[in-house]
């Protein structure tokens, strides 16, 4: 049985690889379609950094996704330590109000925020306000709840003893904050961040309809793609990102790794 | 020794409207160790969480040195307490723990390295001082978390069933090690248990709780010989305990028959409860007896045998180092000291019968009482 | 008790990029888009696409079904793997969702063109080549590659903290296997399954570039329609009303969804 489902599962996996694959050889290809390999060349690659537009695009994604995660995570950070705090009704509402940009389709999410900015734009007689702002609005608001959920989890699971025991020894609230508690639920924020910061990077819906001729990030640019034939250096920019994410991704998993294994060692040596 | 420190008055506390807290006075002298002793949700750890500041009263008043104390927050409070679980901080290590305190207090360096080395020492821990807490042993975290609450020397240590969490055996080396450190500091101790023995053991004051109110307040000797009512009497010890009648000064009548006693005070023909310790009994010859009743069931206990005796219907729990065999058929003696008087209270009728005796009871009680207190 | 005021900032963001917007999605889609006055014609023409709103209910049923059919074997496998390997698997789940998903989606396209990938190896092999793209299949396959990690999470994460005695108590018990897996395992992973058919259906429900890569026009969706009205069309009254209308169908699936759950794990999903 557990051989069976043991093959059944690396084709899964497989299935989830394909397009990685066909972009990784597309990205190696001499000719421009994507389903006749022409040979080998490192061209894209040479064209790709040539290529100050495409460049630019993600500069200005990766822009977005620091400044909205690192603000979100701030502002989720310290609401959650209020929520915490919260009891009843209250706290219950204040989780409903996370949980709708969660359950919310993306396309009702983006829909509601470009709806709501051409209302404050009739309202100040602007012509267009959407661009770099709405844009960063938009992913601020969509990353809170990740942040939230991920810290929230962190901040029950702590001994509420260890507050106590701060301000005991002498340390005032907003001490006891910055010296423990942020401490116990570091490993939630960083989860929260690093989620909203993939989220940003990789959000094309809401972007799509947030965002002004002025602002554009790499997903809707890809978009536009749609109209006209597809570079293939983006198939080269995109094997880039993969291949540095594994690697950031196998080396994370190391560390942490060899982190689990010196923890149980000295749990067997204190024994 | 009796100079007061802590005073509490008409001390009441609710929490969504259910009272946890009922009038409790209570006071507490310099260099005193007492213990609030009681059963799981009686308010002992509510009191303490009052005294560390981590509560506000809904009422009454809580006085350090005469001064009302009760919107003064935690970290202003020259109190330090020892939490149940022991709370330290898993991001620091044993040092680093033991110099929270200080640093919060901003003392230089070479004052904290002298005081958290000589509280190393107190607690035995030298060599430890870059160990990580989490690889700790429970026994050597008790120490660390003392140690922490120490160093800053506060006036007043709290202790919440800090040996909860002990083996039986390290719980023993403990409770000496506390009282040897109690003295050495010569500071007050407020210690927080359900375990009598504990309290017995360590405590120059012993407050006895039970639903939010005190029940009484004393030395250990005077609330194990004399309790006040059937609670205590329940509570500290073993205790079978009877309805009598108080005939006159020196007099009681239980059982139809008429023994010499040592209480007075009371009214005449006053109901009363006549609590009678299982050691005090003694086994005699069915017809020397004051009482004579039918044994139905013997436990061997190490130091003494658990005889159940059946009297006319009524079961008392018997300690004895001598063997009577199920069955038999035996008389018991009462000295006058041995029957102690109480007047009737709430909880009169409720405690001190053995007929449902099984041979695990003090188990059974251990882990009721272990569970944690909210 | 003056904790809870740290999440102020967070709730009056929410209340103003979340609860608004859904507020004016509302005053949109009740007024004309001439003359701003209140109507109801926007939600009457709703009616004329109520057959592309059934067809997208019913392709993403069939596509989170699916999704749970592949994810809960491989969830389970994953789930009983040493931890080391399970955090490898998972970050090989996540790791295809760090491309942007567009990319993804055309590799699909150059693999099932006509004269794709697969169907330029089938003629050259001499044999005659398959319609696999743009028909309902193709759309299904889009969304289940798409959406297939959230499913396998939530039921990864369910299984995962199932207690190992519980499975021992149950087969002290008496339960074979089988049995084991029906009365013990299953009923403790229903919040996961409720969870990840929740994270299928919601973004499969509301997509709108799937469709329109490996669809054909025939086979368009309710999302492309909304990002038609929006982008195309220009009409934001009824691209509101339709937002609307998708909105409260979803809040009404999901609503059913969670009464399998009991109040229980309803807490664990707010935590």
């Amino acid at each position: 049985m557990r051989r069976i489902n043991r093959i059944f599962t690396v084709i899964v996996f497989f299935f989830l690889y394909i397009p990685m694959i066909i972009l990784a050889v597309a990205s190696f290809n001499k000719g421009t379609d994507i389903a006749v390999f022409q040979g080998f060349t490192f061209n894209q690659y040479k064209e790709l950094f040539r290529d100050s537009n495409l460049l630019r695009l993600l500069g200005n994604s990766l822009i977005i996704a620091v400044i909205s995660s690192a603000v979100a995570t701030v502002l989720g950070t310290v609401a959650s330590v209020g929520i915490h705090s919260m009891r009843g009704r209250m706290r219950s509402a204040v989780m409903g109000l996370t949980n709708i940009p969660m359950t919310n389709p993306d396309i009702v999410t983006g829909v509601s925020l470009a709806l709501l900015f051409a209302f404050v734009g009739v309202l100040l007689r602007i012509n267009s306000v959407l661009g770099f702002w709405t844009l960063l609005i938009a992913h601020i608001t969509f990353s809170l709840p990740y942040i939230i959920l991920n810290v929230m989890p962190k901040l029950s699971q702590m001994d509420p003893d260890l507050k106590e025991a701060a301000l005991d020894l002498g340390c005032t609230p907003v001490q006891a904050f910055f010296k423990v508690i942020l401490h116990e639920i570091m490993p939630g924020i960083i989860s929260g961040a690093l989620m909203a910061f993939t989220m940003s990077l990789d959000d094309f819906v809401i972007s799509y309809f947030v965002t002004g001729s002025g602002f554009v990030t790499l997903p809707v640019e890809i978009y536009s793609y749609t109209k006209k034939p597809i570079q293939p250096k983006v198939y080269a920019m995109f094997t880039l990102i993969f291949v540095t994410i594994l690697l950031l991704m196998v080396a994370m998993n190391l560390l942490q790794a060899r982190d689990t294994s010196k923890k149980l060692r000295r749990k067997e040596a204190s024994r | 020794m009796s100079q007061e420190l802590i005073r509490l008055t008409n001390l009441v506390m609710e929490f969504d409207g259910e009272r946890v807290l009922d009038s409790i006075n209570l006071y507490i002298n310099d260099k005193e160790f007492l213990t609030l002793l009681g059963p799981s949700g009686c308010g002992k750890t509510t009191t303490l969480r009052v005294i560390g500041g981590f509560l506000t009263p809904t009422s009454g008043d809580v006085l350090f040195d005469g001064k009302r104390m009760n919107e003064v927050p935690a970290y202003k409070r020259k109190i330090n307490t020892v939490f149940q679980r022991y709370a330290l901080f898993p991001h620091l290590d044993v040092y680093d723990n033991i110099a929270f305190g200080l640093r919060i207090a901003k003392l230089d360096e070479k004052e904290i390295d002298e005081r958290v080395t000589e509280m190393l020492e107190i607690v035995s821990l030298k060599g430890f001082e870059n160990r990580k807490v989490t690889s700790l042993s429970g026994g050597q975290q008790q120490r660390v978390a003392i140690a922490r609450a120490l160093v800053n020397r506060p006036k007043v240590l709290l202790l919440d069933e800090p040996l909860g969490a002990l083996d039986l055996r390290l719980r023993k080396d403990m409770q000496n090690e506390l009282k040897r450190i109690q003295q050495a500091m010569g500071i007050t101790f407020i210690y927080v248990t359900h375990d009598q023995e504990e309290a017995l053991t360590m405590s120059d004051t012993i407050v006895v709780m039970d639903k939010g109110k005190i029940q009484q307040i004393g030395k250990p000797e005077d609330i194990y010989n004399e309790p006040k009512n059937a609670f205590v009497a329940d509570f500290i010890g073993e205790s079978n305990i009877l309805d009598g009648v108080m005939l006159e000064d020196y007099k009681v009548k239980f059982f139809g028959r008429t023994f010499a006693c040592v209480d007075k005070g009371f009214e005449k023909n006053e109901p009363v409860d006549v609590v009678i310790r299982p050691e005090d009994i003694d086994i005699v010859e069915a017809d020397a007896g004051h009482l004579c009743g039918t044994v139905t069931s013997v436990t061997f206990k190490g130091v003494h045998y658990d005889t159940i005796v059946d009297f006319k219907g009524f079961k008392w729990l018997i300690q004895t180092t001598d063997f009577c065999p199920e069955g038999s058929y035996i008389g018991i003696r009462l000295n006058p000291e041995d029957i102690h008087i109480m007047h009737k209270s709430e909880y009169s009728g409720m405690f001190g019968d053995y007929s449902s005796y099984s041979a695990e009871y003090d188990e059974i009680a251990d882990a009721e009482g272990s569970e944690d207190e909210a | 008790m003056k904790r809870k005021w740290l999440s102020g900032p967070y709730v009056l963001w929410m209340v103003l990029f979340t609860l608004i917007p859904l507020g004016v999605v509302f005053y949109y889609a009740l007024t004309d888009s001439m003359t701003g006055e209140f109507t109801l014609s926007n939600l009457a023409h709703i009616a004329d696409y109520w057959p592309i709103f059934l067809r997208s209910i019913w392709l993403s049923i069939i596509a989170t079904l699916i999704c749970l059919l592949i994810g809960y074997p491989v969830a389970y496998f994953i789930a009983h793997c040493k931890p080391s390997t399970q955090r490898l698997l998972q970050m090989m789940i996540m790791l295809p969702m760090c491309i942007s998903f567009l990319l993804r989606t055309l590799a699909w396209v150059a693999l099932l063109e006509d004269t794709g990938i697969i169907n330029n190896f089938l003629t050259s092999i001499g044999l005659n080549p398959l319609p696999l793209i743009r028909n309902n299949g193709a759309v299904i396959l889009g969304m289940v590659y798409n959406y297939l990690p959230y499913m396998i999470l939530p039921l990864f994460t369910v299984l995962m903290k199932i207690d190992p005695r519980l499975i021992e108590a149950a087969e002290d018990l008496g339960c074979n296997s089988r049995q084991v897996f029906s009365r013990v395992i299953l009923p403790l992973s229903v919040p996961g399954i409720v969870s990840g058919i929740t994270m299928v259906f919601v973004p499969a429900v509301s997509t709108f570039y799937i469709s329109q890569k490996l669809g054909s026009p025939g086979t368009i969706l309710i999302g492309d329609v909304i990002e038609s009205q929006f982008k195309a069309a220009y009409n934001p009254n009824l691209g509101a009303a339709l937002s609307l209308v998708l909105m409260v169908l979803i809040f009404v699936c999901v609503g059913v969804m969670n009464r399998f759950t009991n109040d229980e794990e309803e807490s664990m999903v707010t935590l």
